[in-house]
């Protein structure tokens, strides 16, 4: 090797190259139009066919609508004033707006109580969407909503609800004054104290059923898309830690815990929701003793909720298997135990991997409590096919009705979907 | 250095482990393994891949299960019994290959989870201590972000914080540089060299030869599940003893 060639090669840096702003995006709304709809022969060829195929269903179904009929008695006045035009006749909507919303036969004048049960529910479920940025107290409303829900919806004593509430508060108190003692008398003090706590209180409701009381309504009175809302809620709350307690017992390495998870899981997933909907409606009567009463409504929570639960377990073994193996080390090798292990360091990991599919097994839950309408309960769908579509004033009155529904399920589980997703970009620490 | 730290080691036992043994199904991975440990003692453990170097070092605080023999860490006998594991595990510090710091808390909340929740420590005293030991591995000043904002020597350094937070008595580092780009390196082994100055008792899987030259007080060197050679590191480095530690040591310092 030359020395010539050697100072070639050799280079030392002597001035810094000042950093420079990246050059300027090019803009402009002609420039987008050519670079994203007419960037190819083909490319044109599909964007023209398309804006065609949108311009041509909107010139047909807008005088759908812009002629539609809000305010008529029937399906008969609906097309004498149509005279002939085309046009949706939206006044079904009004005439029975009421009974799609609460279904046929909840007393009129308590329509005031599923109302305000669910604008509290929406402020009740606030603290926990948003958590830490709302106030602390907030979360006192939460706990105490479902039972507030049941007096406002259901009626009869407030004493009902306020026992059972007694009774999960004495049960707690039990369960953390024995759990230091340990897990498995602390497990069943707590039940115990509870199950004490609600038998004594029946005295209490039997001997005062006046006190603050709203006028009863029963289950089969629940109706429309109230109905909907009320099994929705119910079951995507209760099947979620149900869901993740399946999840967890599925992982244990205690072989008869596993092994009624994996029976449990299996054999819900394996059979149709509207077969067990069926069960709950019809067989179930069967293995009861006769004269006893359980409530239709609750046999269907308990379905539906273990069928979400079982779907849901399974998205959380997902999260939980995605997990390195280092992080269950990590927990251990700092001595947390267990509970503490599960609750601070693997599930908060876990959900958050798992939140796009609980977020679409609860949607899924949500319209497939439509199914109910099968076993003759009125919720929205029940409440189209049955009183409505079967009275001689709107017979044979299909797409305002079924395009009310749904977009109302449609409000909600878009809701449901923006929401999971404004969470999840919360909870990114990872900034890759 | 060697006369200093020589000086620190007590009579007293940190970890006694007889006649160990542990299978992988039906392959015998650690076979009649017997070490003492005293309190200070800096011992380095080498040997090739799959020596069963790292799985001795965990079977000490019982992430993995040894069958047959006996563990006593601290004087508390380490069995199936949980309270026994949990008590030791508090007790005994350890870093890992990978970090494994939780990524869904910030650096300070990684530090004082365990003191909080195990110890039972009121929050603001383990945050003090959580600034104490982030500021003697010299990030005090990340303690807000997030693991993921971090270079891999410094997540190295808030693991090693973390496990100090609890105040072990013996510490455990699996191949704590492994993972690591070549400038990182130096970073870590300086926190971990500072730590044996202190006296802590420490049990080091590593390949950083300069580390056990110059902390170490035993070197012990592991192949096929068995301690082929111990000595001190000099002797160790500059007169091995059985050939399969020569052919070792000639592949690792060869170059």
């Amino acid at each position: 090797m030359s020395d010539t060639h050697a100072q070639s090669v050799a280079f030392v840096r002597e001035t810094e190259i000042p950093p420079a702003p990246p050059p300027e995006a090019q803009s402009g709304a002609v420039r987008w139009m050519q670079q994203n709809l007419f960037s190819s022969v083909f490319n044109s060829i599909l964007t023209v066919i398309s804006f065609t195929f949108i311009a041509w269903l909107v010139i047909n179904v807008y005088p759908w609508f812009a002629n539609g009929i809000w305010q008529a008695d029937s399906i008969r006045e609906c097309r004498e004033l149509l005279d002939g035009k085309t046009g949706a006749c939206f006044a079904v909507l009004t005439e029975r707006w009421n009974q799609l919303l609460f279904g046929f036969s909840y007393p009129v004048e308590g329509y005031w109580r599923p109302t305000t049960a669910f604008v509290l529910l929406l402020v009740s479920i606030a603290p926990v969407l948003a958590r830490g940025r709302l106030p602390n107290a907030m979360f006192i409303l939460t706990a105490i909503y479902p039972f507030l829900a049941y007096w406002l919806i259901w009626g009869g004593t407030i004493m009902t609800p306020v026992v059972a509430l007694v009774g999960f508060v004495v049960g707690y108190m039990a369960y953390s004054r024995l759990v230091t003692r340990s897990f498995a008398m602390g497990a069943f003090g707590g039940t115990a104290a509870a199950i004490v706590t609600w038998y004594l209180g029946g005295f209490l409701v039997d001997a005062m059923p006046n006190f603050l009381a709203l006028a009863e309504v029963p289950s089969r009175s629940m109706g429309g898309f109230m109905l909907n809302l009320i099994l929705g809620t119910v079951c995507v709350s209760l099947s979620i830690p149900l869901g993740i307690l399946l999840a967890l017992g599925r992982q244990s390495n205690m072989p008869i815990v596993k092994g009624i998870c994996v029976v449990f899981i299996e054999f819900i997933r394996g059979v149709p929701l509207i077969t067990l909907l069926f069960v709950a409606n019809v067989v179930l009567a069967y293995f009861l003793p006769p004269g006893t009463t359980f409530d239709l409504i609750l046999r269907v929570i308990i379905m539906i909720t273990m069928f979400s639960a079982a779907y849901i377990a399974e998205v959380v073994r997902g999260g939980l298997a995605a997990l390195p193996r280092g992080q269950y080390e990590a927990a251990d090798s700092l001595g947390l135990d267990y509970p503490q292990a599960m609750r601070l360091i693997i599930l908060p990991q876990a959900l958050k991997i798992s939140i796009p599919g609980i977020v679409n097994v609860a949607v899924g839950l949500f319209k497939d409590t439509v199914l109910v309408s099968v076993i003759s309960m009125f919720d929205t769908v029940g409440m189209i096919r049955g009183p409505i579509q079967q009275s001689t004033n709107w017979l044979g009155i299909y797409w305002e009705l079924f395009g009310f529904a749904a977009l109302l399920f449609f409000i909600v589980c878009y809701s449901i979907s923006q929401y999971s997703q404004w969470l999840e970009r919360q909870l990114q620490t990872d900034h890759r | 250095m060697t006369e200093n730290t020589a000086m620190q080691v007590s009579e007293e036992v940190a970890i006694e482990i007889r006649n160990m043994n542990k299978w992988y199904g039906t392959f015998h991975v650690l076979r009649d393994i017997d070490l003492t440990v005293q309190r200070g003692e800096r011992i380095v453990i080498c040997g090739p891949s799959g020596s069963g170097k790292s799985t001795l070092i965990r079977c000490i605080n019982a992430l993995e299960e040894h069958q047959k023999g006996s563990i006593v860490v601290d004087g508390t006998v380490l069995s199936s019994d949980l309270k026994n594991i949990d008590k030791i595990r508090s007790e005994v510090g350890m870093c890992f290959q990978h970090f494994n710091l939780f990524p869904h808390l910030t650096i300070l909340e990684n530090c004082t989870l365990a003191p909080i929740w195990v110890r039972k420590t009121p929050k603001r005293e383990a945050e003090e201590t959580a600034m104490h030991f982030l500021e003697k591995v010299k990030i005090p000043d990340q303690a807000n972000k997030y693991p993921g904002q971090l270079s891999g020597g410094q997540q190295q350094r808030v693991a090693i914080a973390r496990s100090l937070c609890m105040r072990p008595r013996i510490m455990l580092f699996d191949e704590p540089t492994s993972a690591l780009d070549p400038e990182m390196i130096k970073e870590v082994l300086d926190t971990m060299i500072e730590l044996a100055e202190e006296g802590m008792t420490m049990l080091c899987v590593t390949h950083e030869m300069g580390f056990a030259r110059q902390v170490a007080n035993r070197v012990i060197f592991m192949d096929a599940g068995q301690i082929v050679e111990q000595n001190e590191p000099e002797e160790f480095f500059n007169n091995p003893q059985s050939d399969r530690t020569k052919l070792f040591l000639s592949q690792i310092l060869g170059h």
